[in-house]
């Protein structure tokens, strides 16, 4: 064994063990930062390995280094900007967008390998057999394009650049993704059997429209569900790609990456109350369907009020609780919430928020949102610690929440939502819902919280509502700079 | 065969290594974990100085795009976690 590569075996053990420290550490509020460090040195490790490995045996070309160059300040120069300049409200489709150039990178690596079959005989690592190699690209080529365009139509929905046609809504997009699929197998076995390009391209084709088809019907709300699978994908699209070129860290790094994601998308769905494949196979819940007839989304008994009342009778509480959803996310409000609440807390109300498993726009994004903000850790309450507070709480401020605060997931056996874990609100005294109009959840399900009579509904853009707030409690002589 | 068993371990290694993640890290835990599964640019490094010393240009090219799209996804990846995280532990150490 030449001294390189002994080295090179040495640095990848390191990177491995990084690595697994890394993702560990990641699971833990006071390690993560430090964590997400370690495993990007882990990445630079590996990246010399890799060198050190190649001018042991056979010197690195002119003409490599020029493009390892140009890859590297490209894709790395864009990676920086877009990761400083994105808004934290955008993370969930930022995620997608790089998770599919991972799964785009894989993709190409197996592509070309499969067009230089003499490439793929020099991975002599314990790897001389052809037929593997075959099916590590295929499996590359399949996951990777899936990874790649699922991702991508996952930003582009969550962005709202794309709605769901109505022909992927019906039950024909089954049939279609079968197909799909079918085609994908038929490229799969006609590149094994004759390792010719025309079955290639079928699979390359068929498996990226599979990964469109498969994407498109699943509503906003459930994406991040999507994006956390497709995360995992482009982990096992990497540890294809590493069965490919025959590199052990690559294989190990990769199997972390799917093994966790998954892990990761089975937690988030329990947040949700949804089965994994409910959110793959069962688009979004359609209104009424499930809930029968008798709650067929028309509310009687509301009670409006203006931004005037609720100032009164924030002025009047002394505990206050808030409960940020989706809707603050989409508004960007968190700054304007975080003045409201600096003020009450500037006239001695104690004020609290309470966050749902999966408030925001995917788990744990509005607790990034909140600190975004600066609003203090400590204030931030998880669901079984406030949910015993609410009978002595005076005001509880619903901000663009909806199914999480929803009283059928508690009282209704026969309501979707029944075994939900929410937020008991309506045990306060007073609840104030800010929504922008009475449309149903991502669930499509009537919300009995809004006919309560401690709940008074405040219609309007959740940034607007908050800014006008503002500005009644310092009419009130409420702000923070006392 | 070698390979398999790293592949098993490796698995089971990812299996193991989330347990109980508090439902704020989920979001960072995401974009780092996102960020690792762009370790695929070894494959393309590896790739573009294989076809180097065949004297490929085509398999140049494709390889230097493969590098591109999975650093855009480690270095976006992580210094996206980061400002993220950066936000939590600036809260820490001001109490």
């Amino acid at each position: 064994m030449p001294i390189s590569d002994t080295l090179k075996f040495l640095i990848d053990l390191l990177a491995v063990l990084l690595l697994a420290l890394g993702i560990k550490g990641l699971s833990k509020v006071r390690s993560a930062r430090d964590a997400n460090r370690l495993a990007a040195m882990a990445m630079i490790l590996a990246v010399i390995a890799v060198l050190i490995d190649s001018l042991g045996d056979l010197s690195i070309s002119m003409d490599s280094w020029i493009w390892i160059i140009i890859g590297s300040l490209v894709g790395g120069l864009l990676g920086t900007f877009t990761a400083k300049k994105v808004a934290m409200t955008a993370m969930p489709e930022t995620v997608a967008l790089f998770n599919g150039c991972g799964g785009m990178s894989s993709l190409l690596v197996a592509l070309a390998y499969a067009f230089a079959p003499n490439l793929l005989t020099d991975t002599s690592v314990g790897l001389n057999n052809i037929f593997i190699g075959q099916v590590s690209i295929v499996v590359s080529v399949f996951v990777g394009s899936i990874t790649f365009t699922g991702s991508i139509v996952a930003m582009a929905k969550l962005q709202g650049w794309l709605s769901t046609p109505s022909l992927m809504q019906s039950k024909i997009r089954h049939v279609i993704n079968i197909g799909l699929s079918v085609l994908s197998l038929i490229g799969i076995s006609s590149f094994i059997a004759s390792g010719g390009d025309s079955g290639l391209w079928l699979l390359v084709v068929s498996s990226a429209l599979l990964g469109i088809g498969v994407t498109l019907p699943i509503g906003g709300a459930d994406m991040p569900v999507v994006i956390s699978l497709l995360n995992s994908y482009s982990g096992v699209a990497a540890a294809a790609a590493g069965f490919v070129v025959g590199s052990q860290l690559l294989i190990v790094a990769g199997a972390m990456v799917g093994a966790a994601g998954l892990i990761l998308t089975q937690v988030m769905c329990k947040g949700m109350n949804r089965s994994l494949l409910s959110v793959l196979f069962g688009g979004a819940i359609a209104s009424g369907q499930l809930s029968g007839s008798k709650d067929s989304g028309e509310y009687v008994n509301i009670t409006s009020c203006s931004v005037e009342e609720c100032a009164l009778t924030l002025e009047a509480a002394e505990r206050v609780v808030i409960v940020p959803g989706y809707g603050l996310a989409v508004a960007q409000a968190q700054h304007t919430l975080r003045e409201v609440t600096r003020a009450l807390e500037g006239s001695g109300i104690d004020v609290t928020y309470a966050i749902h498993p999966v408030a925001g726009r995917m788990p744990g994004h509005m607790n990034v949102l909140l600190a975004e903000a600066d609003v203090p850790y400590e204030q931030l309450k998880e669901m079984d610690v406030i949910n015993p507070d609410f009978p002595a709480t005076d005001v509880v401020l619903v901000l663009g929440a909806n199914d999480v605060v929803n009283p059928q997931a508690k009282n209704d056996p026969t309501s979707p939502l029944y075994g939900m874990p929410v937020l008991d609100v309506q045990e306060a005294r007073t609840v104030f819902v800010v929504k922008r109009g009475m449309s149903a959840g991502y669930s499509g399900i009537k919300n009995d919280l809004f006919e309560l009579q401690n709940t008074s509904m405040l219609f309007g853009d959740a940034k607007k509502v908050l800014g006008d707030l503002l500005v009644e409690l310092k009419e009130l002589g409420i702000s923070g700079r006392n | 065969m070698s390979f398999f068993w790293v592949l098993l371990l490796g698995s089971l290694l990812g299996l193991e290594l989330i347990g109980k993640v508090p439902p704020t890290l989920h979001t960072p835990l995401m974009s780092g974990a996102n960020a690792i599964s762009g370790i695929t640019m070894l494959a393309a490094l590896t790739l573009i100085i294989k076809a180097g010393s065949i004297g490929n240009t085509f398999l140049l090219v494709l390889g230097s795009f493969s590098l591109g799209f999975a650093l855009f996804n480690v270095v976006g990846g992580f210094l996206v976690t980061d400002r993220m995280l950066a936000m939590f532990s600036r809260k820490n150490t001001r109490k």
